[in-house]
């Protein structure tokens, strides 16, 4: 160890970043543990489909209470920092919106720009922390010849979390450390349990944090009903490409590009979603075969490895974190815009989800699918 | 970590037990351990030290000792006093500023078909008496108004509400918890039926308190068991904590004769005053009403109260800000909300309260740490700074 710094760990409770503090701690650095309060698991308790005890993730208080073990066992000071009025503002409501829109919103990705690495980078630096460490599953790193901060790829492929890291700006980037990106989840669970950390067994979270048991419709209805208000009529018709009627739906917001059950409609052959027009309320189905498209177009677009897109640029695109980034062309097209043409179609492209863009391990940039 | 000197000025949460404090109640773990309700001889050692330790808190309030009954703390006290004194249908005055104890105490008889008016409170945190006047109702059963404030350490006017609360025959209990040794009670005067004071919060330890309840009040228990406490609170007395919180009382009450009250507040008015020099866009919330001589709660514009007490905690200083939710994340204090204070004041505002133990030394610490804690945040805030920490 030849400098220590003070590095601030978001500790969410999980072994990830319950590790990361115990690796920064044994190697010399000065530890802060700083865990969000992001949302009262409690306000929704009662309400129709949410549980009445809470054992959601990441916002419970079972995993703040994990995370201050660890911390008293490493020896480092920790504090529990409310975030929950920007949590909601710019994670929860959007999340609502965009369902009532009739797109499938991220909301990791929108907690990671708006809260990990804006509000709690704030805090770190502060508190006086150099940097913020992470239990991502990603590398940052400086080219000197670009005179740019890169985010790669994790070793670990199956582990790699940069589809939701998109939208990070080269000043976070110079700011967050990943010590996670070069391990396995094996390694990391063996290096806990080195660590003697308590929770080194704990299972990984695969739900929203904030949609206990990952019923988004039932959170819909118990979000919007513990704020008093009604939720919005948005049913509609169920039409084909051609503009035919074949039936009706309840609500633009129970239905997902690509889904195939619940639609309602008998036909010899299996139909699915193709699009979801939110302003007529339209629900478009359709056979298999109509899921493919070659082209979308995306906003909101953050660069990371580039300045600008001077001109086309060939890279590989994702467009859901399992969805195996495909060869495509990117290219400016006004704005914050950037429009992908795949070279072979791609299934399910789905409004609100995100686009993102590699070169190799190198992540490019991503932006928002309109 | 590394031992870096710790300074504590956050008494309001809790005090350190003083060393003639722990002296008089070690005792009673070991050598004297016996049940105070027990007729043998160590039943008689532990029954007489209780009854002692009643007479100094009785002392310390100006009642009779029969009026005392030994708690668990605050909380007990406030929800014995509360629910003890109403029943359904009742009608109840409380304020918007009461600490936890009362507010949620008072929600739940709401539930359980009581009435409860939340008075306002104005911009120093003060009770109206007249609002306390206009808010009865045939149906008024108690008024229920802290002495002091937990946060800004406003004084209450109490006084002119138990005069109110006489005039109309309703029950009158005072919180005095943020009161008990740090100025002088006296029942009699305010007029109260119920004033409750926790041991830990006046350098005895966490887990004892007493209520105070006026000769003749019926008062219905929270808990039933034996006829402990005259058959007002049962359970076998904690006879450490409550010989201890006999000796702090003592112990306040000497501090009143020597005026260290005045000294405290002395050193208080030396921080206060020594952070105002320094800082500018700060300011004391409560600071134009009278105060307990401990605490002082101070504003500072443009930071977030949040990392103020961290950064404060990494340095070796502890201070608070607003209430700690079940997760141990702050939340803008329910007080400073109240009182209405302009656009986010309520967050950035740290309360300093100090106690028997602190010197002036630790003061003359703080004000140094202060000052320069709230420029680095207001120099971090909101925008970054522009170097990087790789390479």
């Amino acid at each position: 160890m030849t400098n220590p710094k003070t590095i601030a760990v978001a500790m969410s409770g999980g072994v990830d970043s319950s590790t990361v503090a115990a690796m920064l701690r044994a190697d010399g650095h000065n530890v802060i543990g700083l865990t969000m309060q992001l949302w009262n698991q409690r306000r929704l308790a009662g309400h129709e489909g949410m549980p009445e005890q809470v054992t959601g993730r990441c916002c419970s208080l079972d995993d703040v209470y994990d995370a201050r073990r660890v911390a008293e066992h490493i020896g480092i000071p920790y504090y529990v920092v409310n975030h929950e009025e920007r949590f909601e503002r710019d994670v929860v409501r959007p999340f609502v919106e965009e369902y009532l829109s009739g797109r499938t919103p991220i909301p990791c990705s929108l907690c990671n720009n708006h809260l990990k690495f804006d509000q709690l980078l704030i805090v770190a630096q502060q508190i006086g922390a150099d940097a913020l460490a992470t239990g991502h599953y990603a590398r940052v790193e400086y080219d000197e010849r670009r005179g740019r901060w890169l985010l790669k790829r994790a070793s670990d492929a199956s582990k790699d979390q940069t589809y939701f890291l998109f939208g990070l700006n080269q000043e976070q980037l110079s700011r967050t450390i990943f010590p996670l990106g070069e391990m396995t989840k094996p390694a990391v669970r063996d290096l806990a349990r080195n660590y003697g950390l308590a929770l080194a067994e704990k299972p990984d979270s695969q739900e929203i944090c904030f949609v206990p048991g990952g019923d988004y419709k039932k959170f819909l209805d118990a979000y919007l009903s513990d704020r008093g208000e009604a939720l919005p009529d948005t049913s509609g018709e169920l039409v084909t490409a051609g503009g035919e009627v074949v039936g009706e739906h309840t609500g633009i917001h129970n239905f997902t590009v690509g889904q195939r059950k619940g639609l309602g409609v008998a036909t010899g052959s299996p139909l699915y979603v193709i699009q979801i027009n939110g302003d007529q309320r339209q629900v478009v189905v359709g056979g298999q075969e109509q899921l493919y498209s070659r082209m979308l177009r995306a906003h909101r677009v953050n660069l990371i490895a580039v300045d600008d897109l001077h001109q086309p640029m060939r890279v590989a695109v994702k467009i859901r974190h399992r969805h195996e980034a495909a060869p495509a062309t990117i290219e400016k097209s006004g704005g914050d815009e950037v429009l992908v043409t795949f070279d072979e179609p791609q299934r399910a492209i789905t409004p609100g989800q995100a686009a993102v863009f590699y070169d190799g391990d190198i992540v490019v940039g991503g932006g928002w699918i309109m | 970590m590394s031992a870096i000197p710790r300074i504590y000025l956050d008494n309001n949460a809790t005090t350190p037990v003083l060393p003639e404090v722990f002296e008089a109640m070690r005792p009673y773990f070991g050598e004297h351990f016996g049940n105070a309700s027990s007729i043998h001889h160590h039943g008689q050692e532990t029954r007489a030290a209780v009854e002692r330790a009643r007479d100094s808190v009785a002392l310390l309030l100006g009642c009779r000792a029969a009026e005392v009954v030994f708690t668990s703390g605050g909380t007990e006290g406030d929800n014995l006093a509360i629910a003890g004194l109403t029943g359904a249908g009742d009608h109840i005055v409380t304020s918007s500023i009461e600490h936890h104890a009362v507010l949620h105490a008072s929600r739940h008889l709401e539930d359980m078909g009581c009435e409860v008016t939340y008075l306002p409170v104005d911009g120093h945190g003060l009770v109206d008496s007249d609002d306390v006047r206009r808010a009865l109702r045939p149906n008024t059963r108690l008024i229920s108004i802290m002495m002091a404030n937990n946060e800004t350490g406003v004084l209450q006017p109490v006084d002119e509400i138990g005069r109110i609360a006489s005039e109309a025959d309703v029950y009158f209990h005072t919180d005095a918890v943020q009161a008990a040794g740090k100025v002088p009670i006296d029942v009699k005067r305010i007029g109260c039926d119920a004033l409750s004071i926790s041991g830990h919060k006046m350098h005895a330890p966490q887990g004892v308190g007493a209520l105070y309840v006026r000769k003749g009040t019926r008062l219905q228990p929270l808990f039933y068991g034996g006829r402990h406490e005259r058959s007002r609170r049962a359970g076998t007395e904690n006879v450490p904590g409550i010989v201890a919180l006999g000796k702090a009382a003592e112990l306040a009450m000497q501090g009143f004769d020597r005026q260290n009250d005045k000294k405290m507040s002395a050193l208080r008015d030396r921080l206060q005053h020594g952070i105002l020099a320094q800082v500018e866009e700060a300011g004391v919330n409560g600071g134009g009403a009278a105060r307990v001589p401990n605490t002082t709660s101070i504003y500072f514009d443009h930071i977030e109260g949040e990392a103020m007490v961290i950064s404060l905690d990494l340095k070796g200083l502890a201070v608070s800000t607003g209430a700690a939710c079940s997760s141990g994340a702050i939340e803008p204090s329910h007080v400073l909300v109240a009182m209405e204070l302009r656009a986010n004041r309520a967050r950035a505002s740290i309360r300093f309260s100090l106690g028997k133990q602190n010197t002036i030394e630790e003061i003359d610490i703080a004000l140094a740490l202060v000052p320069e804690t709230v420029a680095r945040l207001r120099e971090l805030s909101p925008a970054y700074r522009k170097q990087a920490v790789h390479s």
